[in-house]
């Protein structure tokens, strides 16, 4: 029984990757355009391209600055998001304001802060990717907030729960799910960014390698460096579901139940 | 929609109608507070350049943007850039949104399919679509199929999750219910199915559109596809100041008329949705 189970999910869960991978390797196998190269080709110059010190040089530096970038988002949306959801005024004061800031698409920041900053340094990048992260993650705190039940935000303050704590307990907890959300779509940006603000500025960086692949036409190469800016974006998307799975876990139940399942 | 999804639905809790005068007059001050926040936003830019507290060369007075914006709309370069922008933004769009619609209904439909396809989409999904653009450059350079392929790999996604979390989410005891009273097949599809996809569909229409927007300006101010992110690096590299926020404040511009626009189909679509009923408490 359990030999089964087993099997059926390994089969759901590499079966067609393996399919698809086996297609891949098949149509590519004798390719002579020099743009598709074979998936053996790329493969094999994998390893020698992202060799330990490339990786320490070019990777390094790049998920350090989106680290640095996106927890400066985290806090900065999450207080803001908080102090702007919990007063209506501040709410309604801001609320244009923040349309515009949201909606301005978040790479046309990199050419503006280049005038401040100049884009050779970390400065720069960082900031970018802090400022594109901050919006789906303070908007969504601010939805979190306002969507609070009522009734638990009265019963907190007809216990007489300090502010402190009902910010701690009541307010931070019942918006988390939103906070999430947020954060889910910061992430994504934020890897977007990690990659343009390297295009700009004649820089190391994962993004800055990869065009340097591409304008030398060591095309293999590029390639490695697709897959790998891929595989970072599949690492970075798990590493966050793992992390909301076991801070949301109450909500998860909680919505699992309501759905009589 | 039938009488039938009438009674599936949970009946909304409080109707609109008793609200509606108590709600004016607080609607109206949040719009006056909105502007005072765009005027204090506004004259503190104003302010900080003026006085010098920052650098006039990296941030002009906003008259002056504003001044170099309405210049901008009296030359023919700025309405091509803009119509070469919205039309690769909405052609990537409608693209994704056919392609993420079909491919959604058919796997969220077919359980097989579902399981089979889960982990390989889950691995594409958060592929950053940026990781493309050498291979785009090398394919066509800075023709519009450059931006096309990257709008369309992002939205799509965001597309084909939303329909099959919404082909999920369909209600065990709404479609039991309706089985129960001997729905046929077609009628479940449509009086429980579409309308609890429908609210998931236009949910996957408004992030595609932003995320489609940031593609297309992303394409054009990196790789150099015609149209207004490419006017923003050219005014950037040229070192012209009040140009390029003139752009940008274009293109957020853009970004909020897309945002309104969608919210405003959600409304549309989805006026009798519980969610939009209970938006007025």
């Amino acid at each position: 029984m359990t030999v089964t189970t087993y099997a059926k999910k390994t089969f759901f869960l590499l079966g067609l990757p393996l399919i698809l991978l086996t297609l891949w390797w098949v149509a590519s196998a004798g390719s002579t355009n020099p743009f598709w190269p074979s998936l053996q080709t790329i493969l094999q110059a994998f390893p020698e391209t992202w060799t330990m010190e490339r990786l320490a040089s070019d990777m390094v530096p790049s998920l350090a600055r989106l680290g640095i970038g996106f927890s400066l988002a985290v806090v900065g949306g999450i207080v803001g998001g908080t102090a702007i959801g919990l007063s209506p005024t501040l709410r309604a004061l801001s609320e244009p304001v923040l349309e515009f800031f949201r909606a301005v698409p978040p790479p046309v920041l990199v050419p503006i802060i280049a005038l401040f900053a100049g884009y050779t340094g970390w400065l720069g990048k960082i900031v970018t990717i802090a400022l594109g992260c901050l919006w789906p993650i303070l908007l969504n705190t601010v939805e979190g907030v306002r969507g609070l039940e009522p009734t638990l935000t009265d019963t907190a303050k007809s216990y007489r729960l300090s502010w402190w704590r009902r910010l701690l307990f009541v307010v931070l907890p019942g918006s988390s799910p939103r906070i999430f959300t947020g954060a889910r779509q910061a992430l994504s940006i934020g890897v977007i960014l990690m990659v343009i603000s390297e295009l700009f500025g004649a820089n190391r960086g994962l993004g800055a390698s990869i065009v340097q692949f591409q304008r030398s036409f060591a095309i293999p190469q590029m390639w490695t460096g697709i897959i790998l800016l891929g595989l970072i974006g599949v690492l970075l998307a798990a590493i966050f579901k793992v992390v909301e799975t076991r801070m949301l876990a109450w909500y998860m139940g909680q919505r699992q139940i309501e759905r009589g399942e | 929609m039938s009488s039938a999804s009438a009674t599936l639905e949970s009946p909304a809790t409080s109707g609109p109608k008793p609200r509606t005068r108590s709600r004016r007059p607080r609607r109206s001050r949040g719009v006056w507070l909105g502007i005072v926040g765009v005027l204090i936003v506004l004259v503190g830019a104003e302010t900080l350049s003026r006085t010098g507290i920052v650098n006039p060369d990296f941030l002009p007075p906003v008259t002056e943007m504003y001044a170099t914006l309405f210049q901008m709309l009296g030359e023919g370069w700025f309405w091509e850039s803009l119509w070469l922008t919205l039309r690769g933004w909405a052609v990537g769009l409608g693209a994704a949104m056919v392609l993420g619609v079909l491919a959604g209904f058919v796997i969220g439909s077919i359980p097989f399919l579902r399981a089979f396809t889960n982990s390989t989409i889950e691995f594409l999904r958060p592929i950053p679509s940026v990781a493309l653009i050498p291979l785009v450059v090398l394919l066509w350079g800075t023709q519009p199929q450059s931006a096309f392929v990257l709008v369309v790999y992002a939205a799509f996604w965001q597309v084909l999750v939303q329909v099959l979390y919404g082909v999920a989410d369909v209600d065990p005891v709404a479609r039991d219910t309706a089985r129960s009273y001997q729905f046929g097949p077609l009628r479940i599809a449509r009086s429980v199915i579409y309308p609890t996809a429908l609210p998931y569909i236009m949910t996957a229409f408004r992030l595609a559109a932003a995320v489609a927007l940031i593609l297309e300006i992303t394409a054009e101010l990196v790789i150099g596809v015609p149209g207004l992110g490419r006017e923003i690096g050219i005014a950037q590299s040229s070192a012209a100041v009040p140009e390029t926020y003139a752009l940008v404040i274009v293109v957020g511009l853009i970004g909020v008329a897309v945002n309104l626009m969608a919210r405003f189909a959600e409304k549309k679509m989805l006026w009798w949705h519980p969610s939009m009923r209970s938006e007025h408490s």
